[in-house]
Protein backbone atom coordinates (compact mmCIF):
# COMPACT_ATOMS: atom_id res chain seq x y z
CA UNK A 1 0.00 0.00 0.00
CA UNK A 2 1.42 3.34 -0.58
CA UNK A 3 2.51 6.16 1.62
CA UNK A 4 0.74 9.28 1.51
CA UNK A 5 1.56 12.38 3.07
CA UNK A 6 -1.34 14.42 4.85
CA UNK A 7 -0.65 17.85 5.70
CA UNK A 8 -2.22 18.90 9.35
CA UNK A 9 -0.94 21.75 10.65
CA UNK A 10 -3.35 21.77 13.82
CA UNK A 11 -2.36 23.72 17.19
CA UNK A 12 -2.00 21.14 19.64
CA UNK A 13 -3.60 23.46 22.00
CA UNK A 14 -6.65 24.49 19.85
CA UNK A 15 -9.04 22.10 22.09
CA UNK A 16 -8.39 23.84 24.85
CA UNK A 17 -8.15 27.60 23.59
CA UNK A 18 -11.63 26.90 22.12
CA UNK A 19 -12.80 25.98 25.69
CA UNK A 20 -10.96 29.16 26.88
CA UNK A 21 -12.90 31.26 24.41
CA UNK A 22 -16.17 30.34 25.75
CA UNK A 23 -14.59 31.25 29.32
CA UNK A 24 -13.64 34.58 27.66
CA UNK A 25 -17.01 35.21 26.59
CA UNK A 26 -18.90 33.93 29.63
CA UNK A 27 -16.64 36.20 31.62
CA UNK A 28 -17.51 39.39 29.41
CA UNK A 29 -21.44 38.39 29.32
CA UNK A 30 -21.07 38.79 33.40
CA UNK A 31 -18.84 41.41 32.91
CA UNK A 32 -16.03 39.83 35.32
CA UNK A 33 -12.61 39.61 35.26
CA UNK A 34 -10.71 36.15 35.51
CA UNK A 35 -7.20 36.63 36.81
CA UNK A 36 -4.85 33.79 36.55
CA UNK A 37 -2.14 33.76 38.94
CA UNK A 38 0.71 31.39 38.67
CA UNK A 39 3.66 30.55 41.19
CA UNK A 40 5.49 28.02 42.55
CA UNK A 41 4.66 25.84 45.52
CA UNK A 42 5.51 28.21 48.74
CA UNK A 43 5.61 31.37 46.95
CA UNK A 44 2.77 32.62 49.12
CA UNK A 45 0.04 32.81 46.36
CA UNK A 46 -3.00 32.30 49.07
CA UNK A 47 -1.76 34.69 51.47
CA UNK A 48 -1.23 37.24 48.49
CA UNK A 49 -4.62 36.09 47.05
CA UNK A 50 -6.56 37.00 49.91
CA UNK A 51 -4.81 39.76 51.17
CA UNK A 52 -5.51 40.92 47.82
CA UNK A 53 -9.21 39.86 48.30
CA UNK A 54 -9.54 41.70 51.32
CA UNK A 55 -8.05 45.46 50.28
CA UNK A 56 -10.30 45.39 47.62
CA UNK A 57 -13.44 43.65 49.13
CA UNK A 58 -15.17 47.10 49.80
CA UNK A 59 -15.50 48.11 46.39
CA UNK A 60 -15.03 44.76 44.40
CA UNK A 61 -17.02 41.46 45.09
CA UNK A 62 -14.57 39.47 44.68
CA UNK A 63 -14.76 34.84 44.60
CA UNK A 64 -11.80 32.23 44.12
CA UNK A 65 -10.83 29.23 42.31
CA UNK A 66 -8.08 27.29 43.92
CA UNK A 67 -6.17 24.53 42.05
CA UNK A 68 -4.60 22.30 43.45
CA UNK A 69 -3.06 18.16 42.79
CA UNK A 70 -5.11 17.46 45.87
CA UNK A 71 -6.76 18.68 49.21
CA UNK A 72 -9.37 21.68 49.81
CA UNK A 73 -7.15 23.17 52.47
CA UNK A 74 -6.97 26.30 50.21
CA UNK A 75 -10.68 26.75 49.51
CA UNK A 76 -11.57 25.92 52.92
CA UNK A 77 -9.03 28.97 53.72
CA UNK A 78 -10.31 31.14 51.71
CA UNK A 79 -14.63 30.47 52.32
CA UNK A 80 -13.67 30.70 56.04
CA UNK A 81 -12.30 34.33 55.49
CA UNK A 82 -15.87 35.38 53.52
CA UNK A 83 -14.97 34.85 50.15
CA UNK A 84 -16.90 32.40 47.85
CA UNK A 85 -14.62 29.51 46.35
CA UNK A 86 -14.71 26.27 44.44
CA UNK A 87 -11.78 24.08 44.60
CA UNK A 88 -10.34 22.02 41.39
CA UNK A 89 -8.52 19.38 42.75
CA UNK A 90 -6.45 18.14 39.26
CA UNK A 91 -5.42 14.80 40.18
CA UNK A 92 -2.28 14.96 39.87
CA UNK A 93 -2.49 16.89 36.48
CA UNK A 94 0.46 19.83 36.79
CA UNK A 95 -1.45 22.32 35.88
CA UNK A 96 -5.50 24.03 35.21
CA UNK A 97 -6.84 23.68 32.03
CA UNK A 98 -9.57 25.67 30.99
CA UNK A 99 -12.47 23.10 30.99
CA UNK A 100 -11.37 22.56 34.80
CA UNK A 101 -12.00 26.43 35.29
CA UNK A 102 -15.26 26.31 32.94
CA UNK A 103 -16.27 23.94 34.99
CA UNK A 104 -15.55 25.40 37.92
CA UNK A 105 -17.57 28.58 36.73
CA UNK A 106 -20.89 26.69 36.57
CA UNK A 107 -20.07 26.68 40.67
CA UNK A 108 -20.06 30.14 41.38
CA UNK A 109 -22.78 33.01 40.83
CA UNK A 110 -21.06 35.00 37.97
CA UNK A 111 -23.93 37.97 38.45
CA UNK A 112 -23.12 38.73 42.03
CA UNK A 113 -19.22 38.68 41.17
CA UNK A 114 -16.58 41.23 39.45
CA UNK A 115 -13.34 39.22 40.70
CA UNK A 116 -11.96 36.26 40.14
CA UNK A 117 -9.43 35.39 41.71
CA UNK A 118 -7.73 31.95 39.95
CA UNK A 119 -5.06 29.87 42.07
CA UNK A 120 -3.14 28.34 39.68
CA UNK A 121 -1.49 24.35 40.32
CA UNK A 122 2.40 25.50 42.28
CA UNK A 123 4.62 25.02 39.29
CA UNK A 124 6.27 27.31 37.12
CA UNK A 125 6.49 25.44 34.02
CA UNK A 126 3.22 23.89 32.86
CA UNK A 127 0.33 26.20 33.21
CA UNK A 128 2.10 28.63 30.84
CA UNK A 129 0.47 26.94 28.21
CA UNK A 130 -2.86 26.56 29.26
CA UNK A 131 -5.30 29.51 28.26
CA UNK A 132 -7.88 29.72 30.73
CA UNK A 133 -9.37 32.59 29.51
CA UNK A 134 -8.09 34.56 31.45
CA UNK A 135 -8.70 38.71 31.47
CA UNK A 136 -5.40 38.85 33.06
CA UNK A 137 -2.03 36.58 33.63
CA UNK A 138 -0.16 37.03 37.06
CA UNK A 139 3.94 35.66 37.56
CA UNK A 140 4.49 35.92 41.98
CA UNK A 141 7.57 35.14 42.37
CA UNK A 142 9.18 35.27 46.30
CA UNK A 143 12.18 35.96 47.44
CA UNK A 144 13.21 32.99 48.92
CA UNK A 145 13.02 31.43 45.88
CA UNK A 146 16.08 33.55 44.39
CA UNK A 147 16.71 36.40 41.73
CA UNK A 148 17.40 34.00 39.52
CA UNK A 149 14.22 32.50 38.38
CA UNK A 150 13.63 34.39 34.78
CA UNK A 151 16.96 32.66 33.66
CA UNK A 152 15.41 29.30 35.00
CA UNK A 153 12.06 29.98 33.59
CA UNK A 154 11.54 32.51 31.04
CA UNK A 155 8.60 31.26 29.66
CA UNK A 156 6.31 32.51 32.54
CA UNK A 157 7.88 35.47 32.99
CA UNK A 158 7.35 36.05 29.20
CA UNK A 159 3.68 35.48 28.62
CA UNK A 160 2.11 37.53 31.99
CA UNK A 161 0.91 40.90 32.23
CA UNK A 162 2.99 41.73 35.39
CA UNK A 163 5.09 39.67 37.60
CA UNK A 164 4.86 40.05 41.28
CA UNK A 165 7.25 39.66 43.76
CA UNK A 166 6.60 38.78 47.30
CA UNK A 167 7.60 37.95 50.71
CA UNK A 168 9.72 41.33 50.52
CA UNK A 169 10.23 41.24 54.26
CA UNK A 170 12.48 38.87 53.78
CA UNK A 171 15.13 41.47 51.96
CA UNK A 172 17.28 42.12 54.84
CA UNK A 173 18.04 38.37 55.43
CA UNK A 174 18.39 36.63 52.15
CA UNK A 175 20.90 37.43 49.38
CA UNK A 176 18.27 38.26 46.99
CA UNK A 177 19.64 41.00 44.12
CA UNK A 178 16.24 42.84 43.39
CA UNK A 179 18.01 44.78 40.93
CA UNK A 180 18.99 41.74 38.96
CA UNK A 181 15.67 40.02 39.07
CA UNK A 182 13.87 43.24 38.08
CA UNK A 183 16.40 44.33 35.03
CA UNK A 184 15.93 40.33 33.78
CA UNK A 185 12.18 39.56 33.96
CA UNK A 186 12.22 43.36 31.99
CA UNK A 187 14.55 41.84 29.31
CA UNK A 188 11.94 39.04 28.91
CA UNK A 189 8.65 41.50 28.89
CA UNK A 190 9.47 44.98 28.96
CA UNK A 191 5.88 45.62 29.19
CA UNK A 192 4.85 43.68 32.29
CA UNK A 193 4.84 46.09 35.81
CA UNK A 194 7.22 44.39 38.42
CA UNK A 195 5.44 44.98 41.68
CA UNK A 196 7.27 44.07 44.91
CA UNK A 197 5.00 43.42 48.19
CA UNK A 198 4.75 41.54 51.03
CA UNK A 199 1.57 40.09 51.45
CA UNK A 200 2.02 39.45 55.30
CA UNK A 201 2.89 43.20 56.48
CA UNK A 202 1.31 44.76 53.43
CA UNK A 203 4.12 46.95 51.82
CA UNK A 204 3.59 47.16 48.28
CA UNK A 205 0.08 46.10 48.46
CA UNK A 206 -1.74 49.68 47.82
CA UNK A 207 0.55 49.83 44.76
CA UNK A 208 -0.53 46.09 43.40
CA UNK A 209 -4.58 46.31 44.36
CA UNK A 210 -4.58 50.15 42.49
CA UNK A 211 -2.66 48.59 39.33
CA UNK A 212 -5.25 45.55 39.55
CA UNK A 213 -8.43 47.62 39.86
CA UNK A 214 -7.41 49.90 37.33
CA UNK A 215 -7.41 46.64 34.99
CA UNK A 216 -10.71 46.09 35.74
CA UNK A 217 -13.86 46.27 33.37
CA UNK A 218 -15.43 49.62 34.55
CA UNK B 1 5.15 17.53 32.97
CA UNK B 2 1.80 17.82 30.75
CA UNK B 3 2.91 15.54 27.83
CA UNK B 4 0.12 12.99 29.42
CA UNK B 5 -2.73 14.97 27.99
CA UNK B 6 -0.73 17.40 25.27
CA UNK B 7 -0.23 13.55 24.05
CA UNK B 8 -3.75 12.73 24.28
CA UNK B 9 -4.89 16.05 22.27
CA UNK B 10 -1.78 14.49 19.61
CA UNK B 11 -3.47 11.42 18.76
CA UNK B 12 -7.40 13.20 18.71
CA UNK B 13 -6.02 15.65 16.17
CA UNK B 14 -4.07 12.62 14.36
CA UNK B 15 -7.13 10.29 13.96
CA UNK B 16 -9.45 12.38 12.80
CA UNK B 17 -6.89 13.98 9.59
CA UNK B 18 -6.37 10.61 9.27
CA UNK B 19 -10.11 8.99 8.86
CA UNK B 20 -10.88 12.58 7.00
CA UNK B 21 -8.05 11.16 4.29
CA UNK B 22 -9.63 8.13 4.98
CA UNK B 23 -6.58 6.37 5.92
CA UNK B 24 -6.09 2.69 7.35
CA UNK B 25 -3.26 3.31 9.12
CA UNK B 26 -1.04 6.60 10.30
CA UNK B 27 2.75 5.64 9.77
CA UNK B 28 4.59 8.69 10.49
CA UNK B 29 3.50 11.83 12.82
CA UNK B 30 5.38 15.10 12.03
CA UNK B 31 5.30 17.28 14.96
CA UNK B 32 6.72 21.06 15.08
CA UNK B 33 7.99 22.12 18.93
CA UNK B 34 9.40 25.20 19.72
CA UNK B 35 12.23 24.79 22.91
CA UNK B 36 9.59 27.80 24.69
CA UNK B 37 6.82 25.44 25.22
CA UNK B 38 8.19 23.18 27.73
CA UNK B 39 7.59 19.79 26.07
CA UNK B 40 10.22 16.74 26.34
CA UNK B 41 10.24 14.97 23.29
CA UNK B 42 11.37 10.99 25.00
CA UNK B 43 8.16 12.24 27.43
CA UNK B 44 5.66 12.17 24.18
CA UNK B 45 6.78 9.57 23.02
CA UNK B 46 6.85 7.35 25.99
CA UNK B 47 2.83 7.92 26.55
CA UNK B 48 2.20 7.79 22.82
CA UNK B 49 3.05 4.49 22.42
CA UNK B 50 0.76 3.14 25.57
CA UNK B 51 -1.83 5.58 24.10
CA UNK B 52 -1.86 4.92 20.97
CA UNK B 53 -2.50 1.22 21.69
CA UNK B 54 -6.15 0.77 19.89
CA UNK B 55 -6.10 3.04 17.52
CA UNK B 56 -5.57 3.79 14.00
CA UNK B 57 -1.86 5.44 15.26
CA UNK B 58 -0.24 2.12 16.37
CA UNK B 59 3.19 1.97 16.07
CA UNK B 60 3.44 5.03 14.27
CA UNK B 61 6.52 6.59 14.04
CA UNK B 62 6.82 10.42 16.23
CA UNK B 63 9.20 12.46 13.73
CA UNK B 64 10.07 15.78 16.18
CA UNK B 65 11.16 19.53 14.70
CA UNK B 66 12.75 21.60 17.55
CA UNK B 67 12.70 24.98 17.02
CA UNK B 68 14.90 27.02 19.27
CA UNK B 69 14.12 30.14 20.47
CA UNK B 70 15.03 33.32 18.40
CA UNK B 71 14.93 36.77 19.81
CA UNK B 72 14.70 39.99 18.60
CA UNK B 73 16.81 42.97 20.40
CA UNK B 74 13.87 45.81 20.62
CA UNK B 75 16.16 48.43 20.51
CA UNK B 76 18.94 47.70 17.83
CA UNK B 77 16.74 44.84 16.31
CA UNK B 78 19.79 42.52 16.26
CA UNK B 79 18.56 38.70 16.09
CA UNK B 80 20.10 35.66 18.33
CA UNK B 81 19.53 32.79 19.48
CA UNK B 82 19.96 32.80 23.69
CA UNK B 83 21.40 29.87 25.61
CA UNK B 84 19.87 30.67 28.66
CA UNK B 85 17.14 32.79 30.29
CA UNK B 86 19.41 36.09 30.63
CA UNK B 87 17.45 37.67 27.17
CA UNK B 88 20.08 41.16 27.15
CA UNK B 89 20.79 41.67 23.99
CA UNK B 90 24.65 40.71 23.15
CA UNK B 91 24.98 43.58 21.08
CA UNK B 92 23.86 46.44 22.28
CA UNK B 93 23.20 45.46 26.07
CA UNK B 94 19.35 46.67 25.94
CA UNK B 95 16.85 44.45 28.07
CA UNK B 96 13.23 43.66 26.72
CA UNK B 97 13.56 41.11 23.42
CA UNK B 98 10.85 39.73 21.22
CA UNK B 99 10.02 36.36 20.93
CA UNK B 100 10.46 35.84 16.84
CA UNK B 101 10.34 32.03 17.09
CA UNK B 102 9.84 28.95 19.71
CA UNK B 103 6.19 29.08 20.66
CA UNK B 104 5.39 26.90 18.10
CA UNK B 105 3.56 23.59 19.36
CA UNK B 106 1.44 21.55 16.36
CA UNK B 107 1.00 18.96 14.43
CA UNK B 108 2.40 19.54 11.19
CA UNK B 109 1.72 16.70 8.91
CA UNK B 110 1.35 13.01 9.13
CA UNK B 111 2.09 10.22 6.58
CA UNK B 112 -0.91 7.53 6.28
CA UNK B 113 -1.72 4.49 3.83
Amino acid sequence: MSTRHVPVVERIFRANEGVAAEVRALCRQHQVALVNIMASPGAGKTTFLLATAHRLADRVRIGVIEGDVASSVDSDRVRAEGFPAVQINTGGGCHLDARQVRGALDELDLDALDLILVENVGNLVCPVGFDLGETLRIALSSVPEGWDKPIKYPAIFERVDAVVLNKIDLLPYLPFDEPQFRRLVAGLNPHAPILSVSSTDGSGMDEWTTWLGDQLPK
Amino acid sequence: MHELSVTESILDIVCRHATDAGAQRVKRIHLVIGDLASIVDDSVQFYFDFLSEDTCARGAELVFERIPTRLACRTCGHGWLPDTGDWTCPRCGAVGAQVVAGKEFYVDSIEVE
